[in-house]
């Protein structure tokens, strides 16, 4: 006879998609700051070498796409076993071949995936401006301006995503996050002017 | 051989799976299993329950593989009900 469908590995999956929104939101805000930052800091020192730019904030790219992955793997892949072990000495029986025990190995994998690509991919969306560059020259477009919008835009996107995920009000929760980045923004041009 | 027609198995699980998913999935591996399910006390982190199976011919260690996968342990087959058949 076939097994029956195991809906309580789904429950563990479910667990981890939370976990997984949350890093999602958390790493992806932190990675949009970082490189909005950053552009914004090139713009207000009157950088016009793209490439420099560029090859910095990808370098702040992929050190966000690794430390999002290494960090939530690691903290992930402790609090899961701490956990199971908790759970095996409370059942006195070893739980690694159980569903606990897959949990345990396969879904610090998951959250740590999303949230390594999380910031990876929003930085890449707010450099795409930069990638494209001559194309918006041409239409009198300043590239680092373009990537804060977009950045700007991103921020908000991640807001409204907040929002449906605590069923309030997408654009109230939208707008609170486009605040913190214009006061980022804010603060940076007060000090690139300042020094 | 024998075919075992009831089972009364004490086992302590965790929390989750929650006692209606544990029963549906032992349920859910034969269309005549009658599954029924006490929690007899609570812990922690896990209950101990008792677990009633009921079927025309009931596949053990189908069921205990089951059990642990569901992070549960099966401290003892506290009553057992069979039926023979003849040896030919």
């Amino acid at each position: 006879m076939k097994a029956p469908k195991q809906p309580h590995f789904k429950m563990h999956l479910l667990r981890a998609t939370s976990i997984a929104r949350r890093y999602m939101v958390t790493n992806g805000f932190d990675g949009a700051l970082t490189i909005l930052g950053m552009v914004t800091g090139f713009f207000i020192s009157g950088m016009t070498d793209l490439e420099v730019a560029l090859s910095a904030c990808m370098g702040a790219t992929i050190a966000l796409f690794i430390s999002g992955i290494s960090s939530a793997y690691l903290s992930e892949k402790a609090e899961r076993e701490k956990e199971l072990h908790g759970l095996e000495q409370a059942l006195v029986t070893d739980l690694k071949q159980s569903d606990y025990g897959q949990a345990s190995r396969y879904l610090p994998v998951l959250v740590a995936l999303v949230n390594g690509f999380s910031p990876f991919v929003l930085s890449l969306l707010i450099l795409m401006p930069l990638f494209f560059a001559d194309s918006l020259y041409a239409w009198s477009m300043n590239p680092f301006l373009s990537s804060i919008a977009v950045a700007l835009m991103c921020i908000f996107v991640l807001g409204v995503f907040l929002g449906k995920i605590s069923q309030t009000f997408w654009l109230w929760s939208g707008l609170k996050t486009l605040v913190i980045a214009v006061i980022t923004v804010a603060i940076i041009l007060f000090f690139g002017r300042t020094f | 051989m024998a075919t075992i027609r009831r089972l009364v198995l004490d086992v302590l699980k965790p929390h989750q799976p929650s006692a209606i998913v544990f029963a549906s999935t032992l349920a859910d591996f034969s269309a005549d299993y009658w599954v029924s399910l006490d929690v007899t006390e609570m812990d922690e982190k896990t209950e101990t329950t008792v677990i009633t199976i009921e079927g025309d011919d009931i596949r053990f260690e189908e069921l205990a593989a089951a059990i642990e996968r569901m992070g549960g342990s099966i401290h003892s087959i506290d009553e057992v009900e069979v039926t023979g058949s003849e040896q030919g």
